[in-house]
């Protein structure tokens, strides 16, 4: 029987083998040279038989994988060589003096990062961790709310914009009182989250009443109006060039040299990526945060339950709006220089892409999904060619193999406390 | 004075009339049923009162406020709660969650907690399945399950879109007991929108025969369960 099976899959390999030499032909055995308006066609047979080896090794064993996916959730194959050790890990961490250690651990890891890796990886670490800080600003959109938004980018854009303008129209007058220029990255902060989330509530009415693909139609135009409005307003933004000579924030009105300038930033972003998940994850387990749950998964139902869909997605875009918009003026102040090319669609992509590949809805899944996409092409720089390659296979393996994502969400478990709140006199709608 | 009351209802959906004038009244305490074939309007009717398909002309009147233009949030806080049709539960959130998103314009928690414990009394089925996935339970518990949640308002009149759709015979009876007990120990008024005719008239006070979006016959469930066009058309003898 185990035989049979194996000539069968050798068979279905040895089928792909030659269809994968046919596809590939063109393209890796020919070479076409043109020289002086003759085309001269070079044939590498040598390549051949690499291709025929590398194609069937791969085609069987990924007609392995899936045979192995397929069987997964039968209960002799759940355990696997690993599970002692996982089951081990999570009795461990349920201990909490353990749980403490490992979380102080962690923090002092974060804390002396800078400091052990120097400013090429703390630059690094910034970005991955702005990305973070949207990925985790998405999630409440598209994880929570279920409403897919794809001109993400466009609030990152209006927050960087906002400190960028600040400092280009209000700096100058600052520089003239004598101020410290550093102190506008904290004034801008507050008013660019402000700001994104006017743009957020601003976009969400028109898209009220719709859902899926309309819906992921209208954010890529807003994405993309966004960023075409501020590449066309050359007085004002500078145009395609942007703005430059963004300050970064100053320590006590001391300004800092750039190495101590990137570790400050660093410990700015990692407070705003603490205090981001402690806001996300406030909104989770509210009762709000369930609401925005409902309104994914039935929007009827929702208004027979008296939840005002309108006031629920207008919260959703502008919470989602506020994170990106701080996430934008870290940018500005890291980078110094901003210009509309940092806010492509592409962009709205990749965040969305970290959401989906860590896990739709849950919080370590949108901090590793964030974290993997940034720091694995920096630090394959030689892989950089294939990037768009590896992402598109990176994503089929996981839909397959991982479908809730790679740090899938683990519903709290929701139990209803009546001592928690004292009982009030009355209730409204009696 | 009618707890409820539709005068002259006309909805329509661009330019088809689903809706042409229904008037219909529902007294405080009673179950009323409105029967029909598919397409007659049934749904439309009760998605009108609800405010989700807004109404061209005419009026809803819910204890003496017209309610036709209201939105839907703000009339399920005026004590109207609906359990919509192919029941439309929260399938990702658990039994406990559904139910707490049913009361999610009450905030008082210790009357909240009271009513849980009364729907699960109601329903010991979805105790035992209380951190369950609502999309992981059966027809019959889903069911349950969206009344529960309907419940878990505190409406004064209760509006049910066919509860017995797509249920084996059992359950429905059970089901239709059920809807008589929340009737009589809650007082809470009903209005049932139902295929189901038979049941439905057996323990409605009053029945509304709804045809092209027009009312046809409105009666006394007694008379009109042994009326001879009612019972060729609609109860299949």
């Amino acid at each position: 029987m185990i035989h049979k099976n194996l000539a069968k899959e050798l068979a279905a390999s040895a089928l792909q083998m030659v269809w994968f030499i046919v596809l590939l032909f063109p393209f890796l055995v020919m070479k076409v040279s043109v020289t002086a308006g003759t085309a001269l066609v070079r044939f590498r047979w040598g390549s051949l038989p690499a291709i025929a080896i590398v194609s069937f090794i791969a085609s069987f064993a990924w007609g392995r994988a899936l045979e192995w996916n397929s069987h997964r959730g039968d209960k002799e194959q759940k355990r696997t060589p690993l599970t002692p050790i996982k089951e081990a890990i999570a009795a461990a961490l349920a201990r909490k003096p353990i749980r403490r250690v490992v979380l102080l651990v962690l923090l002092a890891a974060v804390a002396v990062y800078p400091f052990a890796l120097g400013m090429y990886h703390t630059n690094i670490m910034i970005t991955a961790l702005i990305y973070v800080i949207l990925a985790l600003g998405l999630n409440i959109v598209v994880g929570l709310g279920g409403l897919l938004n794809l001109g993400y980018a466009a609030f990152f854009a209006v927050g960087a914009y906002t400190y960028g303008l600040l400092w280009k129209f209000v700096g100058p007058s600052f520089v003239s009182a004598g101020i410290a220029t550093g102190w506008l990255f904290w004034i801008a902060l507050p008013i660019a989250g402000t700001i994104a989330v006017v743009f957020g509530i601003l976009l969400s009415l028109p898209v009220l009443r719709l859902r899926g693909d309309y819906l992921a139609i209208i954010t890529l135009a807003f994405g993309e109006i966004v960023r075409m409005v501020l590449q066309n307003s050359g007085p004002v933004t500078g145009g395609a060039t942007g703005i430059s000579l963004i300050p970064r924030p100053w320590l006590l009105g001391l300004k800092l040299p750039p190495k101590q300038a990137a570790t400050y930033i660093y410990y700015i972003v990692i407070v705003l990526v603490i205090l981001t998940i402690f806001v996300v994850r406030r909104i989770e387990d509210s009762r709000v945060g369930r609401a925005l749950e409902a309104m994914r998964e039935d929007e009827i139902a929702c208004e027979a339950m008296g939840i005002d869909l309108v006031r629920n997605k207008l919260s959703t875009f502008a919470l989602g709006a506020f994170w990106a918009g701080i996430a934008g003026v870290v940018l500005a102040a890291q980078t110094t220089y901003i210009n509309p090319d940092s806010f492509t669609l592409w962009e709205s992509i990749m965040v969305l892409m970290a959401i989906v590949i860590g896990g739709t809805g849950s919080i370590p899944g949108a901090i590793g999904g964030a974290l993997l996409l940034k720091l694995l092409p920096e630090y394959f720089r030689p892989l950089a060619q294939y990037r768009i390659l590896i992402y598109g296979v990176a994503m089929i393996v996981i839909i397959i193999f991982k479908p809730d994502g790679l740090f899938p969400r683990n519903r709290k478990k929701y139990t209803f406390d009546a001592q928690a709140t004292e009982p009030q006199a009355g209730e409204a709608q009696k | 004075m009618a707890l409820m009351e539709l005068k002259n209802v006309s909805t329509y959906y661009g330019n088809i009339q689903a809706l042409k004038g229904i008037s219909l009244s529902v007294e405080e305490g009673e179950i009323v049923t409105l029967i029909g074939a598919n397409g007659a309007g049934k749904t439309t009717t009760l998605m009108s009162i609800c405010g989700i398909t807004p109404i061209r002309s005419g009026q809803v009147i819910l204890d003496g406020v017209d309610i036709s233009s209201i939105s839907p949030h703000k009339i399920v806080s005026m004590g109207l709660s609906q359990v919509p049709e192919g029941r439309r539960i929260f399938p990702q959130l658990t039994v406990l969650e559904n139910l707490d998103m049913g009361a999610f314009l009450r905030d008082n928690k210790s009357l909240i907690k009271a009513d849980l414990e009364e729907v699960f009394e109601l329903f010991p089925r979805l105790a035992e399945r209380r951190n369950q996935a609502g999309g992981t339970l059966s027809g019959g518990e889903q069911q349950m399950l969206a009344i529960s949640r309907a419940l878990m308002a505190r409406p004064r009149i209760l509006l049910l879109d066919e509860p017995s759709l797509g249920l084996a015979p059992i359950i429905v009876h059970n089901i239709f007991q059920i809807i008589k007990r929340i009737n009589e120990e809650r007082k809470t008024t009903i209005f049932l929108v139902e295929q189901n005719a038979n049941m439905a008239l057996k323990i409605a006070n009053k029945g509304y025969v709804l045809q092209n979006g027009a009312i046809k016959m409105a009666d006394s469930s007694e008379h009109l369960l042994v009326n001879e066009e009612v019972r060729k058309a609609y109860l299949g003898l």
